[in-house]
């Protein structure tokens, strides 16, 4: 037993094999993608940048409940309210600070109405802070660009809810 | 005066004949190094920057370039400048030896190996001079790991030098080479020329022996406190070093320029290419060994260097003489 690891430590088998294995797994699909011209794929239930949603009519979603506002356990959301002229309530102000925002989908989930929702972007960074303190316009123009990939995503998510 | 200028700009001439390629080779050499390795790990590695990624190393440098160098108030300034010059120096200096064929050599001198030898001892002062003067924790125990084990492994790549003398019975690169027109002494000598790709290993602070650069334990060694091109020329450094390793293995055990076999498809290579191809298979062997091997314990690092190297090549140059002696092999100097 004793001899046959002295001659295995000698001849250095391990190191051999492990070189062969190494040359080996060199010739093996990658198992990376090239990432700013290949993305990986995202489940429908990712949460990365909000969005604030509109009725196909062009009305806001929003009611302005502020269950997310309430809910948000980083303190991001700030919502004022006002009652509009028709007699229906809307925010006047919906501001996210996506630096405090931690991602958690809660605000998402909370909504009665499917406004706030948080879409598959994940490249939104900035060179300043300032240009990460979401106002609302910020969040209905987001949720205007992403709305066929962000109505498709609840569609798809909507079975497990 | 005239005639003076002119010898002295045809020697500047062909020392940067040189050292342009060595320069340009230690660049590519590094994207290499980081494309093997991300391939034995299934990564893809660089592949953005210039074809293959081939122009990274350049785009580094620019960014090396643009740094800010930070000089710690605490150091020892003139020594912590001094350091990285130091080691970049001593790596490029080398490699006025090398052979690239037979005619193709900066200075022929008649003690190539010695020089060599002697230079890549003096390259632990650079490393002891960085981590010294930085006047930190971890760059100074990097330093202090670096010496010792620079100094320990050069012991037993020097008994191994002496084998291969043995067998040729000169000190010039040239002869060495020459000298294995008959037979690589890899093949004879392969045992020794396992443990000088490891003492190289370990020479060279590459892995499984980068202990003076553990992150785990030293965040980066003696590179600590460097930044800027200060810390790209330690990496250059280090990485002509590596070459300069490889370059003295293949000169060494595998025939330098000679090709394989004395033949028709083999011969049409000119002889630098062949030298050339022998470096990068040298290294492609020493960048596929840091993606398979763990880091070693000091202490193990220490064992393998004075308990088994040291004695082994010892005994291998008893053997080796005692048969050159017995059959009456020793070359005639």
């Amino acid at each position: 037993m004793k001899l046959g690891r002295i001659f295995k430590t000698l001849l250095m088998v391990d190191f051999v094999t492990g070189l062969a294995i190494a040359i080996k797994e060199v010739f093996k699909e990658k198992k990376t993608i090239n990432y700013p011209f290949e993305k990986g794929k995202i489940s429908p239930r990712f949460r990365g940048e909000h969005a604030l949603r509109r009725y196909p009519n062009g009305e806001e979603r929003c009611i302005a409940c502020k269950l997310c506002e309430a809910v948000c356990p980083a303190q991001a959301i700030t919502i004022e309210s006002k009652e509009r002229s028709d007699g229906s309530r809307k925010t006047t102000r919906y501001d996210i600070d996506m630096l405090k925002c931690i991602y958690c989908g809660l605000c998402e989930e909370s909504c009665p109405v499917d406004a706030i929702v948080q879409g598959p972007n994940f490249e939104f960074a900035t060179e300043t802070r300032e240009e990460l303190y979401y106002n609302k316009e910020k969040l209905l123009e987001n949720g205007d660009r992403w709305e066929s990939v962000l109505a498709a995503n609840i569609k798809a998510d909507n079975p497990y809810r | 005066m005239q005639s003076y200028l002119n010898i002295l700009l045809f020697e500047v001439y062909r020392v940067l004949f040189l050292l342009v390629p060595v320069l340009v080779s230690v660049a590519m050499i590094v994207w290499l190094d980081r494309r093997v390795w991300a391939f034995v790990q299934k990564r893809r590695g660089p592949n953005v920057v210039g074809p293959f990624g081939l122009l990274q190393s350049l785009a580094d440098a620019l960014k090396y370039i643009f740094k800010e160098i930070i000089i710690p108030a605490s150091s020892n300034k003139v020594i912590f400048i001094l350091a990285p010059i130091v080691t970049m120096t001593l790596a490029l200096i080398a490699w006025a030896v090398i052979p690239f064929s037979e005619s193709f050599v900066l200075s022929n001198i008649n003690v190539g190996i010695l020089y060599i030898f002697a230079v890549s001892s003096l390259g632990v002062y650079g490393i002891i001079m960085g981590g010294w003067a930085s006047n930190s924790k971890y760059p100074f125990l990097g330093a202090i790991r670096s010496a010792a084990q620079m100094v320990s492994y050069e012991v037993s790549i020097g008994v191994i030098i002496i084998n291969v003398l043995l067998c040729v019975g000169s000190l010039n690169l040239t002869d060495i080479v020459l000298a294995q027109e008959k037979i690589w002494f890899v093949i004879p000598l392969f045992p020794m020329f396992v443990i000088f790709f490891i003492s190289a290993l370990a020479e060279t602070n590459r892995p499984p022996f980068d202990l003076p650069e553990a992150e785990a334990e030293l965040v980066s060694g003696y590179q600590t406190e460097y930044s800027g091109m200060m810390y790209a020329m330690f990496w250059l450094g280090e990485y002509a070093n590596i070459l300069l390793m490889c370059a003295l293995g293949s000169i060494l055990f595998l025939g330098g320029w000679l090709s394989p076999l004395n033949m028709y498809p083999f011969d049409i290579i000119p002889s630098p290419l062949w030298l050339i191809l022998k470096i990068l298979l040298l290294f492609i062997l020493f960048a596929l060994v840091k993606a398979i091997v763990p880091r070693y314990r000091y202490d193990q690092l220490m064992k393998l260097g004075w308990k088994i190297f040291l004695p082994f090549s010892l005994v291998w140059v008893v053997l080796t003489a005692g048969y050159l002696l017995y059959f009456d092999l020793l070359p005639t100097v």
